[in-house]
């Protein structure tokens, strides 16, 4: 079985998948592409402060104070990027498969969940074990969720953008639902939360930063992830899948398994991103653990190009604009929104110069 | 209150049908117009966006010029704008469009949310409405049949879309459009064109959909306007088949769905309150569950239409 498949891939590399980075051009275009998109979106967004009165010039100096114009702000960034990669990566993994899962949200609720029940569950064990569990099934939570919809994509032909889109609101109303009932704590009184996981079972501080250890543990996930699907077989597998699935199946690839590893894999990320924000951050589910990260995440894998290792440092620069929202505020009077804007507008020139793959005939491989 | 509480679980049926009619309007615009652009083989996952942008556009210029229908043309204008987008984008090649649409609906969310932050205090004029619960002395009757003008309007518009796609000439290039591109191109039909205009009018409706939102019911502006009403569209449309009749009646039945959970509130009932608000979500996945299936694309679905394949 697999020696055949070994002779074959040399060949099918070139016509049925363009690797990025398989060629040094290629390499270009795959980063040429994507700068080149987000400077014309800040011309485009530069446009629409100067149609509002406000000068752009001004507006990104404080964009760039507020993001990494000092420690105190790149730890801040550093910080809202952690969740970010994670979810990120329940994007970019099944879109290596040509599939467009757009759960982010509800499995990282799910996965917040999951964290409070398991150390409500596990109440009293030594804490290095609570925190470690509560974690792993904020993961798990999220990676069935996920693996679900590819479940669902696979067996019964189902939509995974839909099914997943509507997961959202169904892990969220389950949320609403428990944190008013079985798991709420009647001691927090502003806004309906569930029981608190511990003090001692939270995620510290990275020694020497104000970040919590999220960070590492999502730059680290990123980095498997990217080894994963750049050196090995099931990753190479898996972009034979986003390439042609009938030549994949032709080939003996195991599609459907493939498919719902995948997405366990991506929703893990996206539940394990729910857990850090419980355990480093919140403490408590409540509603103030849904606040679009998910959609942040969506665009996050497009402009990375469902490439996880890009998903980094794209984490660490929207993480950047959303830090930099509330210097905005304060320093021109500019709405919360005005982020939501910027990122909207990179998000559609990002998918708009998709078309440009391929076309620019500077990055095309010479023909012998 | 004493009137409710004689009403007793009455009040149910009552504040059900009150949603029916009420919620249940922005449901049927937005699926209407997906509709329209599915069946030119396209799909448009960002009329979330067109809904709130939309809203926030009619009650803006409903607030300046002091007439609601001139919010109601204005929302449709602006859910155009964002429709165009959506076809030009789209009609670029490798251009995905499914993609495209979120990216439209975090687009149009965001700027609505930056644009309308000045329009949360002011009270515009809101629509007028007809009633039809005159012959009733109960306040909850008369409130349940106090019918928006726009909602009469939705519901006359779904039997003249399926008709048209059956008998008009427009109807039958949309449906080959949407059916098989490769045909529409051989009969000489621009498939990009006949796209562009479909995906356009749909975001119209959508808009149209949004101003009731903000002029009717809920009526004000604020930023939780929609519950997502907008991202619902496309499952509305799977699940009545692309046929504008049967989206009007999954229309009523979202609408209905979605009442039920406030509704039973009223009436003390307030158990599971949020899991009744999900029951729209459930539901429809559970039908898509029921009715897909890997080896051939949804029944009746248009053949182009790449959410199904």
């Amino acid at each position: 079985m697999s020696s055949p498949r070994e002779r074959v891939i040399p060949d099918w590399r070139i016509p049925f998948i363009r690797v990025p980075g398989s060629t040094p051009a290629s390499t270009i275009e795959a980063l040429a592409i994507p700068v080149g998109a987000l400077i014309v979106s800040m011309i485009l967004f530069g446009l629409f402060l100067l149609a509002i009165g406000q000068n752009p010039i001004e507006v990104y100096q404080s964009i760039y104070k507020g993001a990494f114009g000092s420690w105190f702000s790149w730890q801040n960034s550093l910080q809202r990027a952690s969740p970010l990669m994670l979810v990120a990566l329940c994007t970019a993994l099944p879109a290596r498969l040509g599939m467009i899962v757009i759960g982010g949200e509800g499995a990282l609720v799910i996965g917040a969940v999951a964290t409070v029940a398991a150390a409500v569950a596990l109440e009293g064990a030594p804490s290095a074990a609570v925190t470690t569990l509560m974690l792993l099934a904020g993961a798990v939570a999220g990676g069935l969720w996920i693996g679900f919809v590819g479940g669902l994509r696979h067996y019964r032909g189902v939509n995974e953008t839909i099914s997943s889109l509507l997961l959202n609101y169904i892990a969220i109303a389950i949320m609403s639902h428990l944190v008013l009932g079985l798991i709420r704590d009647p001691a927090v009184l502003h806004r309906p939360s569930s029981w608190h996981v511990g003090e001692d079972n939270m995620l510290g501080l990275i020694p020497g930063m104000d970040v919590h250890w999220g960070l590492i543990i999502g730059a680290v996930v990123c980095l498997v992830t990217f080894l994963l699907v750049r050196w090995t077989t099931v990753g190479f597998a898996g972009d034979i899948i986003g390439g042609n699935p009938r030549a994949a199946r032709m080939a003996g690839i195991a599609v459907g398994p493939l498919i719902v590893t995948t997405c366990f894999l991506g929703g893990a990320a996206a539940g394990l991103a729910g857990a850090i924000e419980i355990a480093a951050v919140q403490g408590r589910a409540s509603s103030s653990i849904v606040v679009g990260y998910g959609y942040t995440g969506i665009l996050i894998a497009f402009i990375a190009r469902q490439n996880p290792l890009a998903v980094i440092p794209v984490a660490i620069l929207l993480g950047g604009i959303r830090a930099s929202g509330g210097l905005l505020q304060r320093w021109h009077d500019l709405p919360d929104a005005t982020v939501l804007v910027m990122q909207g507008i990179i998000f559609v020139v990002i998918l708009a110069s998709e078309t440009l793959y391929g076309r620019a005939t500077l990055f095309q491989p010479r023909k012998a | 209150m004493e009137e409710a509480a004689a009403l007793g679980w009455w009040g149910v049926p009552l504040g059900v049908l009150a949603g029916v009619l009420r919620v249940s309007t922005p449901f049927l615009f937005v699926s209407l117009g997906e509709c329209l652009t599915e069946k030119s083989g396209r799909i448009n996952l960002g009329l979330e966006g067109n809904l709130v942008m939309g809203a926030m556009a009619g009650y803006g210029v409903s607030f300046v010029s002091g007439s609601p229908w001139l919010g109601v043309v204005a929302a449709g204008v602006m859910g155009m704008v964002l429709g165009a987008m959506h076809a030009w984008a789209c009609s670029q090649p490798r251009v995905n469009d499914i993609a495209v649409g979120i990216s439209l609906m975090l687009f149009g969310i965001g700027l609505a949310f930056f644009l309308g932050k000045p329009l949360i205090q002011p009270t515009a004029p809101r629509l007028p409405t007809i009633n039809f619960g005159w012959w009733s002395d109960t306040p909850q009757i008369r409130f349940a049949l106090e019918v928006n003008a726009l909602f009469l309007i939705g519901v006359a518009l779904a039997p003249i879309m399926a008709w048209s796609f059956k008998n008009t000439r427009w109807g039958l290039i949309v449906r080959t459009v949407g059916d098989s591109a490769d045909a529409a191109r051989a009969m000489g039909y621009h498939v990009n064109r006949v796209r562009m205009l479909s995906t356009v009018a749909g975001g119209f409706f959508a808009g149209v959909g949004g101003s009731f939102l903000s002029l009717f019911y809920p009526g004000s502006w604020n930023e939780g306007l929609s519950s997502g009403q907008g991202l619902m569209a496309v499952a509305l449309v799977i699940f009545a088949r692309w046929d504008p009749i049967k989206c009007l009646y999954a229309a009523l039945l979202f609408g209905g769905a979605s009442s039920l959970g406030p509704a039973l509130q009223s009436v003390g009932f307030s158990e599971g309150y949020y899991l009744f608000n999900a029951a729209p979500y459930l539901l429809t996945l559970a039908i898509m569950i029921i009715s897909s299936s890997p080896r051939r694309s949804l029944i009746s679905a248009p053949g182009e239409l790449s959410v199904t394949k």
